[in-house]
C-alpha cells in the first residue's frame, strides 16, 4: 500500500449547498499532507468524511485500503482524529481521559496505564495529570486532545486545524510534535487556514476553495505557479514617482498610492544596482520593501482574493 | 473479542465515565433526589391529613396517607432521574468528545448504554433516599425480603425503560433547554394516575386516562409489593408497558445517534 489515503471525485452536499464538488487526493504513507483553504472551503467536511464521521454523496475513497463508508470500523481501527473543537472530557482529569481512550481501544489495564503515563510525559502534562480538563489552558487542552488521539498508535492521523486559537509558542510546540510523529512513520492529513503552517509542515499541499482543489503540489511547486518576486517602491513626490517609472520601464505602477513594483529575485547585487540607479538620478524613495513569493501570493493568484481576511 | 464482549466492555467503560461525572458534579444527583422528597413532605404534611381521611375513612389521617402516597413518590423519583438523563444526554452530545467516540472502533450504542446504566444506579440512590425519608415520616410497609427484592427489580425495569426513552428525548431536542422540557410530562404522570389519590375519585374522562396510562399499573404493582394491596394483572401490564417503552426508546435513541451529525 503506497498511498495511505486515495480519493477520487469526492462529493458532498448539505441540502442545496454543495460543499465538496469532486475532489481528488493522494496522500503517500509517512508524509504530511495539508489541506489549505479559507473557512467554508470544505476542509473540515473532507476530514469528517475520511474519518467516518459523516458519509459521502459520491466518489471513491480508500483510507488505509478501506472504504470509510462501507467498512467504517476497519478505518476507525487505524486512524486517529483531532477535531477542530476540543474532544476531551472536561469533567475527567487528564489521566482519566487517556485511560478512557486506552479502555476504548481495549489495550488492557496495565498497558493502558503505561501508555497514559508515557503520553502525559511526552506532552508535558505530568503536573496536570490529576486535574480536570476543565481547568486546562487552551494549549494544554490541545496537547491532551492530541495525546488522546495517539493512545491506540494510529497509523493515519487527521488533524483539523490543530493550531487554531493557540498562542505562537504553543503553536511551535504543536508543530514540533507533528514532525516527531511523521518521523515515527505516521501519515498525517491536516487542515489549516494558515499558509505559514502548511509551508512549515507539509510535504504536499492542496489548496481548497469552494469545494474544489485549485492547486496541489509541494510548497516550492506552488510558489512557482505565481509571478516571481519584486521590489516595491513607494514615493512621496509624484514627480519622483514619474521619473522612476520612466527609468524602470518594466514595472507595474499604482498611481493612487504612488508605488512601483519592479521584478527582482531579491538578491543583493540587483538590489544594489537599483539603489545606485536611484541615487544617480536623485530620486527620493519614501519606502522600499523586498517581496519574495509566498503562499499568500499563491492563494491570491488562485482564488482571486487576498488571504489577509483569514489571517490572525 | 466477540461483538457482544466488545459491547459489554465498552458500555462498562462508558458507565465508569458517567459515574465519574456524578462524582465531579454531584449537585445534579442531589437535586434529582431532593425533588421527590420535597413532594413527599408537601403531600404528607400539607395535604396528608385531609387526603388521608378521604382515603381511609374515620381511621385515615396522615398516617394512612403516607402509606398510600409513598409508591407514587417512588415512581416520581424514577421519573425525575429520567428527566435528568435527558438533560445530561443532551449536554453530553454538545461535547466534542462525542465526535471522537464516533471515529473510534467501539460499540456504537455504548455511549447511550453508559447513560442508561448510570441513570439506573442514580435512580436506586434516589429511591433509597425517598424510602428512607418516607420511613422517617411514618411510612410502614409490610413487605417481606422477597417483596423488597421484587420491588428493586420493578424499579430497575421501569428505570431502564424510561431512561432509554429520555435518552432519545435528549438526543432529539436540539438544545439543553428543550431536553429539560420534553420529558416534563413524565414527572406529572404520577398525578394523573393512582399516585396521589385513587382514580375512582376522578371525573369520568380523566379517570379513563388515569386507569389506562402506564404509570398506574406500575404504581399499583409497587403499592402491592410494599403494603400488600391487590396486584392482579398490574405486574404483567407494567412489564408489557416497560418492554414497549424500552424498545421504542432504544431503537429511537440509536437511530438518532447514528444519523449524520450536522457539521
Amino acid at each position: 500500500m503506497n498511498n495511505a489515503i486515495a480519493v477520487t471525485g469526492l462529493r458532498k452536499a448539505f441540502g442545496d449547498n454543495v460543499v465538496l464538488d469532486g475532489i481528488d487526493l493522494d496522500v503517500a504513507a509517512g508524509t504530511i499532507f495539508a489541506l489549505l483553504g479559507p473557512n467554508g472551503a470544505g476542509k473540515t467536511t473532507t476530514v469528517q468524511i475520511l474519518s467516518t464521521l459523516i458519509t459521502a454523496d459520491g466518489g471513491q475513497m480508500r483510507v488505509a485500503g478501506h472504504d470509510p463508508d462501507r467498512e467504517p470500523d476497519a478505518v476507525r481501527d487505524v486512524i486517529g482524529v483531532t477535531g477542530q473543537f476540543s474532544a476531551v472530557d472536561s469533567l475527567l482529569t487528564g489521566e482519566e481521559n487517556l485511560i478512557l481512550m486506552a479502555d476504548l481501544r481495549h489495550l488492557g489495564k496495565a498497558e493502558g496505564r503505561r501508555r497514559a503515563a508515557e503520553l502525559l510525559e511526552q506532552f508535558d502534562l505530568v503536573d496536570a495529570a490529576k486535574k480536570t480538563a476543565a481547568t486546562y489552558s487552551g494549549g494544554m487542552r490541545r496537547r491532551l486532545d492530541l495525546a488522546m488521539t495517539l493512545v491506540g498508535d494510529p497509523s493515519i492521523i487527521f488533524l483539523d486545524e490543530p493550531t487554531t486559537g493557540l498562542d505562537p509558542r504553543s503553536r511551535r510546540a504543536m508543530w514540533q510534535v507533528i514532525r516527531q510523529l511523521v518521523a515515527g512513520g505516521v501519515t498525517i492529513m491536516l487542515t489549516t487556514q494558515y499558509l505559514e503552517e502548511a509551508d512549515h509542515l507539509a510535504d504536499r499541499i492542496a489548496v481548497l476553495d469552494h469545494g474544489t482543489i485549485v492547486a496541489e503540489g509541494s510548497s516550492a511547486e506552488l510558489k512557482r505557479l505565481v509571478p516571481g518576486g519584486h521590489i516595491r517602491l513607494q514615493f512621496i513626490d509624484p514627480g519622483h514617482f514619474e521619473a522612476a517609472a520612466r527609468i524602470f520601464s518594466e514595472n507595474s505602477r499604482d498611481d493612487d498610492s504612488l508605488t512601483l513594483q519592479i521584478p527582482s529575485d531579491g538578491d543583493v547585487g540587483s538590489l544594489k544596482a537599483l539603489l545606485d540607479r536611484l541615487e544617480r538620478e536623485s530620486i527620493k524613495v519614501g519606502e522600499l520593501s523586498i517581496h519574495t513569493p509566498d503562499l499568500d501570493d499563491v492563494f491570491l493568484n488562485l482564488t482571486g482574493r487576498p488571504h489577509a481576511e483569514q489571517e490572525r | 473479542m466477540t461483538t457482544l464482549n466488545i459491547a459489554a466492555t465498552d458500555s462498562a467503560t462508558m458507565l465508569r465515565r458517567r459515574l465519574r461525572h456524578f462524582i465531579r458534579y454531584p449537585s445534579m444527583t442531589v437535586q434529582l433526589a431532593g425533588m421527590p422528597v420535597i413532594f413527599l413532605l408537601l403531600f404528607v404534611y400539607v395535604f396528608g391529613g385531609t387526603l388521608g381521611d378521604g382515603i381511609g375513612g374515620m381511621s385515615g389521617g396522615r398516617g394512612e396517607y403516607v402509606n398510600y402516597v409513598a409508591p407514587g413518590v417512588i415512581l416520581m423519583a424514577v421519573a425525575a432521574v429520567a428527566q435528568g438523563t435527558a438533560i445530561s444526554a443532551a449536554m453530553d452530545m454538545t461535547e466534542g468528545i462525542i465526535a471522537r467516540f464516533r471515529t473510534m472502533a467501539i460499540s456504537r450504542a455504548s455511549v447511550l448504554t453508559g447513560h442508561v446504566l448510570a441513570a439506573m444506579l442514580q435512580t436506586l440512590f434516589s429511591v433509597a433516599i425517598v424510602v428512607g425519608v418516607a420511613l422517617l415520616v411514618g411510612f410502614r410497609p409490610n413487605a417481606s425480603v422477597v417483596e423488597w427484592i421484587a420491588l428493586t427489580g420493578v424499579v430497575a425495569m421501569v428505570t431502564f425503560a424510561l431512561t432509554w426513552l429520555t435518552v432519545a428525548l435528549g438526543l432529539v431536542s436540539q438544545t439543553v433547554e428543550g431536553a429539560s422540557n420534553l420529558p416534563l410530562p413524565l414527572v406529572l404522570l404520577p398525578f394523573l394516575g393512582s399516585g396521589f389519590v385513587p382514580t375512582d375519585s376522578m371525573p369520568t374522562g380523566l379517570r379513563w386516562f388515569a386507569e389506562y396510562q402506564p404509570f398506574t399499573p406500575i404504581i399499583e404493582t409497587i403499592r402491592g409489593l410494599l403494603v400488600g394491596t391487590h396486584i392482579g394483572n398490574d405486574a404483567i401490564i407494567s412489564a408489557a408497558w416497560c418492554a414497549g417503552i424500552a424498545l421504542l426508546g432504544y431503537v429511537w435513541a440509536k437511530k438518532l445517534y447514528n444519523r449524520d451529525p450536522s457539521h
